[in-house]
């Protein structure tokens, strides 16, 4: 198994202060101040509801802040630094064309168009087979590893994954995180949300416990699995129900 | 989509636009305005090929009621008028929209009506008697309403016979404000009586138990005319070829042409240019 | 109804004997429609574009205006382009009026409100689906809105259908804009009115016939392409 290294990495260090999300008058995200700056995968974990995906789509500045400060490597949001991040959601969104062409649209609208490349990564994801097939035919794993393909191909320093695994075969989701970590060896920052502890344990270098949109704790996985410092943290892993 | 593809729609596009049959480009040709049964009689058919031939002059016909016609051709668009409305032709030329009126050809208007004709007037000739009775017992009476040729002869007659239809409008006088096909079709779906002229009358083919039951009367007399469009009011008149076209009716041999016109062995129209 | 019997046997008759005169009617006919129909997706389809992605302040009044024209009355649109294109009107020098070029033009008046209309809906939909990631992806605004057309291409068909449909089967404009001149102007639909007026109703109920034909070749067309593209999920 790899190891993640410790390369430097163009758009860390993570600095978020004083961030707030209000919508409709509900504070989702209250006043979160997290600072990430460890190489390798920082997994956010939370009940449901703790504003988990929120943060994520924050932090890639698909959704703007109410107040408060997001800077990586100093510098606020902004195209420049997004094109440095690539994201993968729940649910795969993939364009009504082949799987070839999905990955071939991420690349042109960089101008960035390298079929050596895309066949790289296809073959990395295990679907050099199905290059020809309708992106939208294919199984629920393979569209998911089409969109870990489609993200890596702008090479980016920083993957967000929203439950990527979520609703997968263990199969799929084996081959996921085998991907995962052969990114992170290579020196991209991944930040992912799970529910899945297990997977949590297996990947995870830091963990995020948010609770009602705080960070109810941070710390390094195995201290966080072994004795995490929060209530309610200590009621998730126990599989407790907390209000 | 690519900009190729974009490029391609609209070369596409442009090539359909181009496409012959945008007519001014095809030379020698002339629009005339002219009232609708004319052209349903199948007149223009008999007559245009041998025009034609003769001049190499196309004739367009855009047949409308006679009120449409006027109204386009005082927007300039038609060359030559060709219509059965004396007063509103005379009223056209002393605008000076028209260049001069000449008599045409003529044919005489009909009443037609259900078998059972309601208002006993089968067999009259005085058309001005038809209508009191009509009027009198209350029998439906479809009327054009549309300011046509036939419409001013129907209201000129009304008012011959002492009867405002206006108050009954909608009870037993029934306007369809169309043209004279669609008002044909009104009165036999609706077993109303309908005064039309005998051409169109003639050439119609959803007659159902319709028969004439008024005829004959000097009063019925139908009178075409033609005008050249005035090329003091518009400018684009193609004057040159409507004149040709005007002249062509009414010599002899278009005069001719126009007598031989027959459909089941009844002549149309009588030419009587002067 | 006898009508119907004798129109279905003089409409097959019409189709079987190619008639030259029908052909050509039917010729300009689909010339006309397709024309139109084209003109207007290349002006309704970025318009329905550029409504269904952007935000902007009156969006929904442009949006109830482009919904509400839709309902335009053939004979009004037909009304207005004579107006402009009569020889007296501002347009009246390009003599385009009695042409088919001028029912182009109304038709194309009167279907690119359904075009722009019913893409809205479909690519605001698309653009729904798929603005997460394109945002991700930092997509331009005009290569997205080139991806939701170009996706969105078979749903894209049957807007289109509801245009053709539209064009094909109005008579209010052309006969206004056209004069149904014979050998000219005189389209499918015109030459059904004009037959109605005469009173041959077999006739004109025959070329009605012949009309619903075409309709359902073009339709079954597009349905078959649809077919296919839902098979490969492109739809």
């Amino acid at each position: 198994m790899p190891e993640c290294t410790a390369k430097t990495n163009a758009l860390m260090p993570l600095e978020v202060s004083g961030l707030n999300l209000d919508l409709a008058g509900q504070l989702l995200i209250d006043g979160i101040d997290l600072t990430i700056s460890e190489p390798g995968v920082t997994v956010i974990m939370g009940y449901n509801g703790a504003g988990k995906s929120l943060l994520l789509r924050l932090l890639h500045g698909l959704i703007s802040q109410t107040s408060g400060t997001i800077l990586w490597a100093g510098q606020t949001q902004s195209n420049a630094v997004r094109q440095r991040q690539a994201m993968v959601f729940q649910s795969p969104v993939l364009l009504r064309r082949s799987v070839s062409a999905n990955i071939d649209f991420a690349l042109k609208v960089r101008g960035q168009l390298d079929a050596a490349w895309r066949d790289e990564l296809l073959e990395l994801v295990g679907l050099a087979d199905l290059s020809a097939r309708p992106a939208r035919l294919l199984s629920g794993g393979e569209q998911q590893r089409l969109s870990l393909a489609r993200a890596l191909s702008c090479r980016p320093d920083v993957l967000l994954l929203d439950e990527p695994t979520a609703n997968l075969d263990p199969a799929s989701v084996a081959v996921i995180e085998d991907i995962l970590k052969s990114a992170c060896a290579e020196g991209v920052k991944i930040i992912f949300v799970t529910h899945d502890i297990g997977q949590a344990k297996r990947l995870g270098d830091e963990i995020v416990f948010l609770h009602q949109g705080k960070v109810a704790e941070q710390s390094a996985a195995e201290a966080f699995f072994t004795h995490p410092t929060s209530q309610v943290a200590q009621a998730y892993l126990e599989g407790r129900i907390v209000v | 989509m690519n900009a190729g593809r974009l490029c391609l729609l609209a070369g596409l596009l442009v090539s359909v636009f181009a496409a012959p049959g945008t007519v001014q480009a095809a030379g020698k040709s002339i629009f005339i305005q002219s009232t609708t049964s004319t052209a349903n009689s199948g007149l223009y058919d008999h007559l245009l090929p041998r025009f034609e031939a003769e001049t190499g002059i196309e004739v367009h016909v855009v047949a409308v009621g006679t009120g449409q016609a006027i109204r386009n051709a005082r927007n300039c668009d038609g060359d030559v008028l060709l219509v059965h409305s004396k007063p509103a032709e005379q009223k056209f030329v002393a605008d000076g929209f028209g260049v001069k009126r000449l008599d045409l050809m003529y044919n005489d208007f009909v009443i037609v009506g259900p078998e059972a004709d309601p208002a006993k007037i089968a067999g009259m000739s005085d058309v001005v008697g038809a209508l009191q009775k009509i009027a009198g017992v209350a029998a439906p009476f479809a009327s054009r309403g549309d300011d046509s040729g036939t419409h001013k002869k129907e209201l000129a007659l009304w008012s011959a016979a002492g009867i405002d239809p206006a108050p009954a409008s909608g009870k037993w006088y029934r306007a369809t404000g169309s043209g004279m096909g669609a008002t044909l079709n009104t009165a036999v779906g609706m077993g109303a009586y309908v005064m039309t002229d005998r051409a169109t009358w003639i050439n119609f083919k959803n007659k159902n138990d319709f028969k004439i039951l008024a005829e004959g009367d000097k009063a019925m007399f139908n009178q075409y005319g033609v005008i050249l469009v005035n090329r003091a009011k518009c400018p684009d008149v193609k004057a040159e070829l409507g004149q040709t076209f005007i002249d062509w009716l009414v010599s002899p041999a278009g005069q001719a042409h126009i007598g031989a016109h027959k459909i089941a062995g009844q002549q149309m129209f009588f030419p009587n240019a002067k | 109804m006898q009508d119907g019997g004798s129109a279905f046997a003089l409409a097959f008759g019409l189709l079987a004997s190619a008639d030259a005169d029908l052909l050509e009617i039917i010729g300009l006919s689909l010339r006309v429609s397709l024309t139109a129909l084209l003109a207007s997706c290349l002006i309704g389809l970025p318009l329905g574009a550029l409504v269904a992605t952007c935000r902007f302040p009156g969006r929904s009044a442009v949006m109830v205006l482009m919904n509400a024209l839709m309902g335009l009355p053939p004979v009004v649109v037909g009304l207005i382009v004579y107006l402009q294109l009569s020889r007296t009107g501002p347009l009246g020098w390009m003599q385009l009026l009695y042409t088919p070029t001028a029912m182009i033009i109304a038709q194309t008046i009167l279907i690119t409100p359904i075009i722009a209309a019913l893409s809205r809906q479909v690519l605001e939909d698309l653009h729904t689906e798929y603005s997460e990631q394109f945002r991700s992806l930092n997509v331009p605004w005009r290569s997205e809105i080139a991806a939701l057309l170009w996706d969105g291409r078979f749903t894209l068909m049957t807007v289109a259908l509801a245009g053709f449909g539209r064009s094909i089967a109005e008579v209010g404009a052309v006969i206004i804009v056209g004069g149904n001149i014979d050998h000219l102007t005189r389209v499918m639909t015109t030459a059904i009115a004009l037959e109605t007026s005469k009173g041959d109703l077999p006739l004109a109920l025959a070329l009605g016939l012949v009309l619903l034909v075409i309709a359902l070749a073009v339709n079954a067309l597009v349905f078959v392409m649809r077919q296919a593209a839902a098979k490969f999920a492109y739809a």
